[in-house]
């Protein structure tokens, strides 16, 4: 006997009427907040309708396009980075050696420390005169730097904040992805006399470029809201040089008590994060020769 | 009428109803809290964590609880915000920032504390508002009167300074001493004696702040008072780029130069801790330093510092500034709330305080014998607030956003030579003009 067409429909639907409304509701809620202009403390019955006076105000401020710019530059930098070593380190691993788990413990752990704090230890670790990168620099005989008092340093060191800390999700997605791969067709390659390059780049990575594809949105999708670690480390500054968009959000909302243009700009990095999203799936097509 | 008196006859309206206090009802005023929980927001803070000490000794005495949800300073105002424009709130007694008092009041969120104090079923009989330092009182505690932060007609009283604190020199007396130095009276002298450390003792002249945002204002700040400058005309004009607002940046700038490495990174913690662990010559900020440059557990420099008033520049202005407390308009045990409001303000807790490292707010505790042989500074610290300025910046409603997304961006990026200090001033006084128009301000 066949099962009804509606049958799978009807035990998906509830999850699915769950999942889009947690999805959809704060979507929903931001881009509402965008039409009003509303100080927090206040209660809501103060907020006044200004249609899209949020969107006008966000996009004719210069500060909203300098720190967006500088968020891509800041997601381009970090997750190539990321991405680059992730992979690396991964095949550097892949195989068994002595001490295996200990390194693999090792290299998760950043992952697993509070944003806040991760900011406060690289604030420390970045300090000028007791810090631990320039005592590190001092041993190789390089000047100490001023990392978080120079626009260009700073931007460097919440790059580098960065990096240490997610680095280890692309190594989990990729050991993960690489211990999936069918032994047999590895095998096959080497008896048909495959360097080592070649069954990395023609044959195990293309195997796993889905996984590739989606540990990249991801990353880009989270380099986009990073928020806590370069408030601890340099608020933005020095001037505006490590203003990204999510810290210009925040500010606005919280310092600047423009809730309604907060959620303006909001809604402008959800479009640039979803396109860019929406790019990285579209160039890997994971659900390609799926069949469905 | 002296603005002493100003202060005073504003406290006045707050106690001037004469008080019938029985003394029956004031031994039985904690009665009817007993048992009752009062939640209280509070900061990691130096005079906060001396505070904490404090609180189960007030359990003790009256049989109220006391809960302490303790948050990082740069945290406090998002979540307070949050709670107290809830029906009702978690918070019974809440710590402020000075700059945020007349955005609070604005926003109905706290309470005027003259009903409470007016009410003999509460008030301290013994509670000496006189004695509390008048500076702090109207700094941290009036809202409502000339130019809506100062002392005067229609000013009332929403908090009580706690953790209050004003501008003075701390400065290495072994340096100064080895190289025949006299501390600075003057700014001539002042600027001067940084390249002289400088080059002579080789570390960092003067510790200050300079992170982007708060921070490096407040440093700008410090400078620009004494020097004659101000940051709006009487009018509400902007004129921080005036000359005397771009001596002042220059002067930071100099600052910067002279100055350990790295100072427009740097906020308040990284300033303290360059001068505490002997990297800076001289300290130009808060007093509440004092209470931990002598503990050899936190400091190399103990016992090699000396305190002076902050140079003069064209007139002494140190700064007025802080933490008080208040009580929030939807806090669900208020009267509790302002018990022990009270009770952590009287004489005989704030000198507890003090000893144990926090800041006093009276004149009581800066002139107590003890206290002095504890503290020496604090005869120091008792002149300085002579020349505490009140007016020291407009906190006025929109501060925040001025000082954080107009002026911290601008100072910083002068700081970090990105811009001459002309050029970063003039460029701040369209954003800071459209702030004060969008807040209704006619300039």
């Amino acid at each position: 006997m066949r099962t009804p067409h509606w049958v799978p429909a009807l035990f998906i639907g509830p999850a699915l009427a769950v999942m889009a409304a947690a999805c959809l509701y704060p979507v929903i809620s931001a881009f509402q907040l965008s039409l009003f202009d509303w100080s927090m403390g206040t209660p809501w019955s103060s907020a006044r309708f200004v249609g899209l006076d949020g969107f006008v105000s966000a996009f004719s401020n210069a500060r909203v396009w300098s720190s967006l710019a500088t968020t891509l530059i800041f997601a381009a930098v970090c997750v190539t980075a990321e991405m680059v070593l992730g992979i690396a380190l991964t095949l550097a691993l892949e195989h068994p050696v002595r001490g295996m788990a200990f390194f693999r413990t090792l290299f998760i752990l950043p992952m697993m420390i509070a944003p806040i704090a991760v900011g406060l230890a690289w604030r420390y670790m970045f300090d000028a005169q007791f810090g631990l990168i320039n005592a590190v620099l001092a041993v190789f005989g390089i000047a100490a730097k001023t990392w978080l008092a120079d626009p260009t340093l700073a931007f460097a060191a919440i790059v580098i904040a960065d990096v240490w800390q997610w680095t280890p999700f692309v190594f989990i997605m990729m050991i993960a992805a690489l211990a999936g791969v069918d032994s047999s067709v590895i095998e096959a390659s080497r008896i048909d006399g495959a360097r080592w390059w070649q069954m990395t780049f023609r044959v195990k990575l293309p195997m796993v470029m889905h996984v590739i594809a989606i540990t990249l949105m991801m990353r880009l999708i989270d380099a986009f809201r990073v928020l806590e670690v370069v408030y601890v480390l340099t608020f933005g500054g020095p001037g505006d040089s490590t203003e990204i968009l999510a810290l210009h959000i925040y500010k606005t909302a919280f310092v600047g008590q423009q809730l309604g243009v907060a959620a303006a700009i909001s809604v402008l990095l959800l479009v640039v994060v979803a396109l860019l999203s929406w790019g990285a799936l579209r160039l890997s097509n994971p659900m390609k020769g799926d069949g469905r | 009428m002296q603005r002493r008196n100003l202060i005073q006859s504003a406290a006045i309206t707050v106690f001037g109803a004469g008080l019938p206090f029985s003394g029956a009802i004031a031994q039985n005023r904690y009665a009817k809290y007993a048992g009752k929980t009062v939640v209280m927001n509070i900061p990691a803070h130096p005079h906060y964590d001396a505070m904490s000490k404090l609180l189960p000794e007030f359990t003790k005495e009256t049989g109220i609880k006391v809960e302490v949800d303790k948050l990082a300073i740069g945290r406090l105002k998002e979540k307070q915000l949050l709670e107290m424009a809830k029906p009702q709130g978690d918070y019974d007694l809440a710590c402020y920032i000075v700059m945020w008092k007349s955005e609070y009041v604005a926003k109905k969120l706290v309470q005027p504390l003259e009903p409470f104090f007016a009410n003999p079923a509460l008030a301290d009989p013994t509670y000496d508002m006189k004695d509390i330092i008048p500076i702090y009182l109207e700094n941290l505690g009036l809202v409502g009167g000339p130019k809506d932060y100062l002392a005067g007609p229609g000013a009332k009283l929403y908090g009580l300074p706690y953790g209050a604190e004003t501008s003075v020199l701390a400065y290495r007396r072994d340096i100064f001493e080895k190289h025949g130095l006299k501390p600075p009276e003057n700014y001539e002298q002042f600027g001067k004696l940084l390249r002289t450390l400088k080059d002579k003792e080789g570390i960092g002249a003067l510790a200050s702040r300079g992170q982007a945002g708060h921070q490096a204002v407040h440093a700008w700040l410090l400078h620009l008072n004494p020097l004659g400058g101000s940051v709006f005309d009487e009018q509400w004009r902007p004129r921080f780029n005036d000359a005397k607002g771009v001596a002042a940046l220059k002067f930071l700038q100099e600052v910067v130069a002279t100055g350990p490495a790295g100072i427009p990174g740097y906020g308040q913690g990284e300033s303290n801790t360059a001068f505490l662990q002997g990297q800076a010559a001289m300290y130009l900020d808060s007093t509440s330093l004092a209470g931990v440059i002598n503990d050899p557990a936190r400091s190399k420099v103990a016992g090699k510092v000396s305190w002076a008033l902050h140079p003069a520049g064209t007139r002494r202005s140190s700064q007025s500034g802080g933490l008080g407390l208040t009580i929030p308009k939807n806090a669900k045990n208020a009267d509790a709330g302002f018990l022990l409001l009270q009770w952590l303000t009287s004489k005989t807790q704030d000198k507890a305080v003090a000893k144990l490292g926090g800041a006093p707010i009276r004149n009581s505790s800066l002139g107590d014998v003890d206290l002095v042989r504890q503290y020496p500074e604090y005869i120091v610290f008792k002149e300085a607030l002579k020349y505490s300025n009140p007016d020291w910046r407009p906190i006025i409603s929109v501060w925040d956003k001025i000082n954080v997304q107009a002026l911290g961006v601008g100072i910083s990026e002068a700081l970090t030579g990105k811009k001459s200090a002309e050029d970063a001033l003039n460029g701040l006084v369209p954003q800071v003009t459209q702030i004060m128009r969008e807040a209704g301000y006619k300039v």
